[in-house]
């Protein structure tokens, strides 16, 4: 019939200009080369971290030592997650890193540490194993760092140097620190002390609490903008609120930014957070809930207003048929 | 003054005052549409039902909207969309239906060009068709600028400055323009009122205007067949429907239009609740910071065609083969000259000519979106630039040997 060949042209014009101005225009927008401009295929690992991604980005950097250091690196990462760590005996060593991670929202050495009541729970194994080892190595941010003992957390060499140590601290964590978290808690743990979020009132300092006097309101922002200060003098400059950043970047961005912010944005001051694959879902939850908060209700509208569509089209097909019978 | 019986119904009572049993006939029953058509002479209607869904949608955002650069952002982001019951709603409907009423348009555009309807007596169905164009860019850049992001800002900057005029460096119309030396307050406060008064207005007026042309001339057909309507339409109201080659608008007509409509609508509401990226770019989720210049700026799709036309050329080169291409279209009716009112197919080397022009326009699309810095799309887009600006000439020469066809289908 003629009138659906048309449409099929139409049809057929109209997807190939959408597949170039938006798949194809946006892969080639956002293609990452290396020197030799060959492509490289930005992939998430599942939110599992063996370091291969840091050894692959040292070698295309065309730094031989670096690239050693960091598969030796990593490999003994790999060597400390082969030993049976022993909860119990971790538990004091875990008592030293609640000497800075106190959860009293206190800021060291430019960022407030973190409180790590879920750690076992949002964090990979690897990585906290890593990130005891050498917090710079771990976080991909050692080229901030002439030497890494600079990192705030640096003193944690010095302070566990033991693998069969290390392997406890971690068997501690996953074992008592695994409780169930929610959306919230996972954000506010992983990524509050550097993003704020205003669109659910929160500042790098927390929930803004709700004061009585304008006095102390604003003595209160006087103390959000001094943390807010510190951290711009720590990190280069303030990191972006995500308030809308689940419309602003797609799922393979978040992904593979957050599994190592150096694959998306190189040289970025941004450490590797290690969120596992169930602390990755917690945040994103999270950030949907603030930023896209009609995610549900959309899904739930869409086939109740498309169903309406189809039936009035059929009922218009038959008025149309009624219409046009006598003029053939 | 008139003399007035007593009115029965409110039917006559209306009638007696403004005669509405006349216009039921001018504007419906009795506006007579060739018989011989098929579902792209629907997307006048469709387009009509697009812009009203536009206004509707636009008049619900208004009342939550704040046009001020610090309030902007959030009034959009977060208050219409998390706060305002079925603000999202209304908000996906208003971004989808701006760029999918582009591609209605296109394809109305091309109907118009494929089956030779700016001829012989629709020229200014033609003229106003192409001024409902530029207003409508016009409301579409307006619109663009009010979420106040990062594609707002970026391009509101590079868009007022091309008023400068290349090498006349017209800082000062630039500033005048803006209101500002760059995108500020008073810059977003001129496009809130252009896109939901000014600009609005005009389109209004033009859509009348659309319409009225097309009163007296007709609507074309399938086959650009020369028909005597008054005829036909006797046939027709003596119930020789067959024979008849015409049909009234309402509600034979419509009926086709409201079916075209249902399935349009299906694949709209498709796009506003489950693929509508292409329409609300995510990088315009980012709120505006004139010190963060994005990695990419580019227009939406609808601009990219003659955006590619101003990128491959020298600045001043650049700025004249872009007014060309702007315009260029407005004189279609005079720079096609053959008298034939027909089908691209049955008009000769006209088909290839019109082939050529829709992939061009195409690849034009493409290539204004894809990186530059990539020697390849640099040089296709190049290419294509320079088509697009010969085929206005080669029109001319193909349709000036172009063999006359016998009157009638």
């Amino acid at each position: 019939m003629r009138e659906l060949k048309i449409a099929a042209v139409v049809v057929a014009f109209s997807l190939l200009t959408y597949y170039l101005v938006e798949p194809y225009a946006h892969h080639e927008m956002h293609k990452k080369v290396d020197a030799q401009g060959v492509e490289i295929k930005v992939e998430s690992h599942g939110f599992t971290y063996d370091g291969s991604d840091d050894v692959l980005e040292a070698e295309r950097k065309g730094d031989a030592a670096l690239a050693q250091k960091k598969k030796a690196f990593w490999a003994e990462v790999a060597e400390v997650s082969k030993l049976k760590g022993d909860a119990a005996a971790g538990e004091a060593g875990f008592a030293l890193c609640l000497g800075c991670h106190t959860g009293t929202g206190t800021n060291m050495g430019g960022v407030v540490p973190p409180s790590l009541d879920h750690a076992g729970k949002i964090y990979d194994k690897n990585y906290l194993i890593a990130l005891l080892k050498d917090p710079a190595m771990a976080s991909n941010v050692d080229h901030k760092y002439a030497d890494t003992m600079m990192h705030p957390m640096g003193s944690i060499k010095s302070m566990m140097s033991d693998n069969q140590q290390i392997a406890d601290v971690v068997a501690y964590m996953l074992e008592k620190k695994a409780a169930e978290v929610t959306p919230k808690e996972a954000y506010t743990e992983a990524c509050m002390r550097c993003h704020a979020l205003r669109y659910a009132n929160m500042t790098q300092l927390g929930e803004t609490p709700a004061f009585k006097q304008e006095k102390e309101a604003l003595a209160y922002k006087i103390k959000v903008l001094d943390e807010q200060d510190a951290i711009k003098a720590y990190m280069g400059k303030l990191p972006p609120d995500l308030s809308m950043i689940i419309r602003a970047r797609g799922e393979h961005f978040m992904e593979t930014f957050i599994e190592n912010p150096q694959s998306q944005l190189a040289g970025t001051s941004m450490p590797r957070v290690g969120l596992n694959h169930e602390g990755y879902e917690k945040v994103k939850e999270y950030l949907t809930e603030v930023g896209d908060p009609s995610k549900k209700a959309r899904e739930n509208l869409g086939p109740w207003v498309i169903g309406f569509f189809v039936l009035f089209a059929l009922l218009a097909f038959l008025w149309k048929k009624y219409q046009w019978r006598e003029l053939h | 003054m008139a003399h007035f019986e007593k009115a029965n119904s409110l039917n006559e009572w209306l009638d007696q005052r403004i005669g509405l049993n006349t216009l039921k006939k001018v504007l419906n029953t009795e506006y007579w549409i060739p018989k011989d058509i098929n579902f792209l002479w629907a997307m006048g209607m469709v387009l009509a039902a697009t812009f009203g869904l536009l206004v509707i949608s636009g008049i619900f955002l208004l009342m939550y909207y704040k046009p001020d650069t610090n309030l902007a952002f959030d009034s959009v982001n977060y208050t219409i969309m998390s706060e305002v019951g079925y603000g999202w709603l209304w908000r996906h409907i208003h971004g989808v239906g701006a760029s999918i009423v582009f591609l209605i348009i296109y394809i109305h555009m091309f109907t118009g060009i494929y089956y030779g309807s700016y001829k012989r007596g629709r020229e200014l169905i033609w003229l106003s068709g192409m001024a409902l164009f530029v207003a409508f860019s016009a409301e579409a850049f307006s619109g663009y600028m009010l979420p106040w992001g990062q594609m707002s800002y970026w391009a509101g900057m590079v868009i007022t400055n091309l008023f400068s005029g290349g090498s006349l460096e017209a800082y000062g119309l630039v500033e005048w323009i803006r209101g500002d030396y760059v995108p500020g307050d008073a810059f977003l406060t001129r496009f809130f009122m252009l896109h939901v008064l000014l600009i609005p207005l005009v389109i209004i007026g033009l859509i009348v205007l659309h319409f009225g042309t097309l009163r007296l001339p007709h609507v074309n057909n399938q086959e650009g067949a020369d028909i005597d309507f008054k005829e036909a339409a006797e046939l027709y109201k003596a119930g020789k429907k067959k024979e008849s080659k015409v049909i009234p608008f309402s509600p034979v007509f419509l009926s086709k239009d409201v079916f075209v409509m249902g399935v349009y609508f299906i694949l709209f509401f498709y796009l506003v609740f489950y693929n509508f990226d292409f329409a609300m770019d995510p990088v315009n989720f980012d709120p505006a910071d004139g010190l963060k210049t994005p990695a990419h700026i580019y227009p939406e799709w609808y601009f990219l065609w003659s955006y590619e036309i101003l990128r491959p050329f020298g600045k001043d080169a650049g700025l004249i083969a872009f007014g060309i291409a702007q315009i260029a279209l407005f004189f279609l009716p005079f720079i096609d000259r053959s008298p034939n009112v027909a089908p691209a197919h049955k008009r000769g080397l006209f088909v290839v000519w019109f082939w050529v022009l829709v992939i061009d326009m195409i690849v034009l699309t493409a290539m204004g979106k894809l990186p530059p810095t990539d020697p390849t799309f640099a040089l296709i887009g190049e290419i294509a630039a320079w088509t697009f600006l010969a085929l206005g000439p080669v029109l001319v020469l193909i349709t000036m040997f172009e063999k006359k066809i016998g009157k009638g289908a």
